[in-house]
């Protein structure tokens, strides 16, 4: 009944195999707050992402989650709290000293500039280059090369680097933008609603692409709005609300049903079936709805303990 | 080079591929549209003209067209950068003024003058960029106001330093042989004289293409023009890469403020007015996207030297020259429109 929040110190002990042997996390946040003038984004937020592990930020629109990455991307700075990366704490001034620190964000709207080819895109920030001083040149052929390969290993068949990113499918480029990544020695990779715009197939590749990463010893924070999507994947979640943190749960201490009913508010799903009803809402959405509200009952709502 | 690099890649043929012959990959590129209205501007006036195709006439049509393609290389960079400069027409006149003035009014050596101008017209290009960052306000307001300032001081100050409209002659002065030599002089090709800004084009547009092409700063323009945003979150210094090119612009302004000094011996102090126009109208026909992101350097040299043809052309055709803004407008808007169907029919031929 009352699924069990994560106690930081504990984990680590709880851990089967621990991948890292270090007392630190990758990456953590400690009540970690951020405003806007006076409009509060973010209060008291603490998580922890370690290697090899995926860590779930859920909440709906507006919860915070943004706000959430852009501080540990580097756009923004955090208020309050603390931001420690391998036990150091740090504020990032740019995306650049994120980057620098070995964490690379895949945005929701992608980060890639649709007129440029695949390779100049795969290689942007970052190029090779070969020659001294101010005749230094890109190195093309290798650079074509590599993004061709990295692409191939993660299972991605490209047609052609030469094209313009934006002629690629929403799924292609998101598993471009995670090969990036992953080729640029991310330690964690920050995934920004990699599957709100996708269709269910699609979905479902970059899903394994999380898990790919995962596997191959990054620390993945995973952020959606959808817990199916989520639950399978994760090792953790986040659940956001209106800016605060409302759960921090471990996979073992949680089941989809109880995400759900935390995401979605037993109460407000109440309220939405009435008004389903009111309105003489589809007979059978308002059923699975009221079956949602039961089934939410049933599973309960963990109670909340301070993380 | 894309050419010869497809056909030596080994990687395996992808039946969902369909090779594309050369033509094709030659219609993709951006100036595309631009060499086709070069040809047949070039066709059309060699068939009306008989002295249109004389060594003499083709070189004067050159020197006509480096006049702008200088500015139009810096232009060209800018606009694929997604900026625009409205103050590269006045910030020309105020970089000879300032070489001019300054030798002048302390008796110096020309050459300090030329110097001082650069650290000018770079310091120009850098303000822009710094203020347009800064205030995140749109560059066509910031370099209005700043075309609107320069050509204010470029009329005072030479009315109270010099007391007229019109820099003093430095002719004689210590220096102005030589810079005369660097900046405007003419080199006789096979009994035909060239003049020397034709082969500093040349240079130009070959460097802006290596950089934009095959260089990191290349990449980071495209990208800065294409999607400042998504630049800045992959770690593109989108700030500096701006002021470095308004700063280019900045550049290519002191080469041709100090041609047009040194081409005479004085400079008009309300000249420029109106000439931004034509390096951005040379970018545009050569390819360069409005918006940003796509373009070429090549593209404003072939922009540039369409305007030298018709330019020149409507001379040599012996026509009022009345006619040329007419038709400078009328190239302008058939050149945009080949580039858009060039460039639709290219990508849904992928």
């Amino acid at each position: 009944m009352n699924a069990k929040q994560i106690d930081q110190q504990q984990l680590l002990k709880d851990e089967k195999d621990p991948l890292t042997h270090t007392p630190v996390h990758l990456l953590s946040l400690e009540n970690v707050g951020k405003h806007y003038g006076n409009i509060v984004a973010l209060t008291d937020v603490t998580m922890a992402v370690d290697n090899g592990r995926v860590t779930c930020v859920l909440g709906d629109n507006g919860a915070g989650k943004s706000t959430l990455i852009k501080i540990i991307a580097g756009l923004h700075q955090h208020d309050e709290g603390v931001l420690h990366i391998m036990g150091e704490e740090r504020k990032f001034g740019s995306p650049r000293d994120a980057l620098d620190a070995g964490i690379a964000t895949v945005y929701q709207d992608l980060a890639v500039v649709p007129l440029m080819p695949i390779w100049r895109n795969f290689f942007l920030g970052s190029e090779l280059t070969s020659g001294f001083g101010p005749f230094k040149s890109m190195d093309v052929q290798k650079m074509k090369d590599i993004t061709k390969k990295e692409l191939a290993d993660m299972g991605i068949d490209l047609r052609d680097v030469e094209q313009p990113i934006g002629q690629l499918s929403g799924g292609e480029r998101q598993c471009v933008a995670i090969a990036r990544a992953v080729y640029f020695g991310a330690k964690v990779l920050i995934l920004d609603e990699p599957t709100a715009a996708l269709g269910v197939k699609q979905s479902g590749v970059v899903l394994r692409y999380i898990l790919q990463a995962r596997d191959r010893g990054l620390g993945v924070i995973f952020i959606t709005h959808n817990p199916h999507h989520a639950f399978p994947v994760g090792d953790r979640f986040l659940l956001l609300k209106r800016g605060k943190s409302i759960g921090y749960y471990d996979k073992k201490d949680i089941t989809l049903d109880e995400l759900t009913a935390q995401m979605a508010g037993g109460a407000e799903l109440a309220e939405l079936a009435h008004e389903l009803e009111q309105l003489g809402g589809h007979g059978d959405i308002v059923k699975e709805v009221q079956a949602e509200v039961a089934e939410a009952a049933s599973a309960g709502t963990p109670t909340q303990l301070r993380a | 080079m894309t050419i010869t690099q497809t056909i030596t890649k080994p990687a395996a043929p992808d039946e969902r591929v369909v090779k594309r012959n050369p033509l094709q990959k030659l219609l993709g590129r951006p100036e595309v549209g631009a060499l086709v209205g070069a040809i047949v501007l070039f066709v059309f006036f060699a068939s009306i003209s008989q002295t249109f195709t004389q060594p003499n006439a083709l070189a004067t049509i050159l020197y006509g067209s480096s006049t702008i393609g200088i500015m139009a290389v810096g232009v060209s960079l800018l606009m694929i950068g997604g900026e625009f400069d409205l103050s590269t027409g006045v910030a020309v006149i105020s970089s000879a003024l300032t070489a001019s003035m300054f030798s002048w009014y302390f008796s110096m050596n020309v050459w300090v003058g030329v110097a001082l101008a650069l650290v000018v017209s770079v310091g120009i290009g850098y303000i822009n960029g710094w203020i347009l960052m800064k205030t995140k306000l749109p560059s066509f307001i910031v370099t209005l106001a700043t075309f609107l300032m320069l050509t204010g001081l470029n009329l005072g100050l030479t009315r109270m330093i010099g007391g007229g409209v019109s820099s003093p002659s430095i002719s004689t002065m210590d220096g102005y042989a030589s810079a005369q030599a660097v900046f405007s002089s003419s080199v006789n090709i096979g009994g035909v004289d060239v003049k020397n800004t034709v082969f500093i084009w040349i240079a130009l547009v070959a460097v802006a293409s290596w950089v934009l092409l095959r260089t990191k700063v290349g990449n980071w323009i495209f990208a800065v023009g294409g999607d400042a945003n998504a630049a800045r979150a992959v770690g593109v210094p989108v700030k500096a890469t701006k002021i470095g090119l308004f700063m280019a612009v900045g550049f290519c302004g002191w080469i041709l403020g100090m041609h047009n000094l040194f081409a005479f011996d004085a400079v008009q102090s309300g000249q420029g007015v109106g000439n931004e126009f034509l390096y951005i109208i040379a970018a545009v026909i050569g390819g360069c996207l409005l918006t940003g992101g796509y373009g070429s350097a090549v593209g404003g040299a072939i922009g540039a030297f369409i305007f030298g043809m018709a330019n020149k052309g409507i001379v040599y055709a012996e026509w009022n020259p009345d006619w040329f803004k007419f038709f400078l407008g009328l190239m302008l808007l058939l050149a945009t429109i080949v580039n858009l169907i060039v460039k639709r029919r290219a990508d849904s031929s992928k």
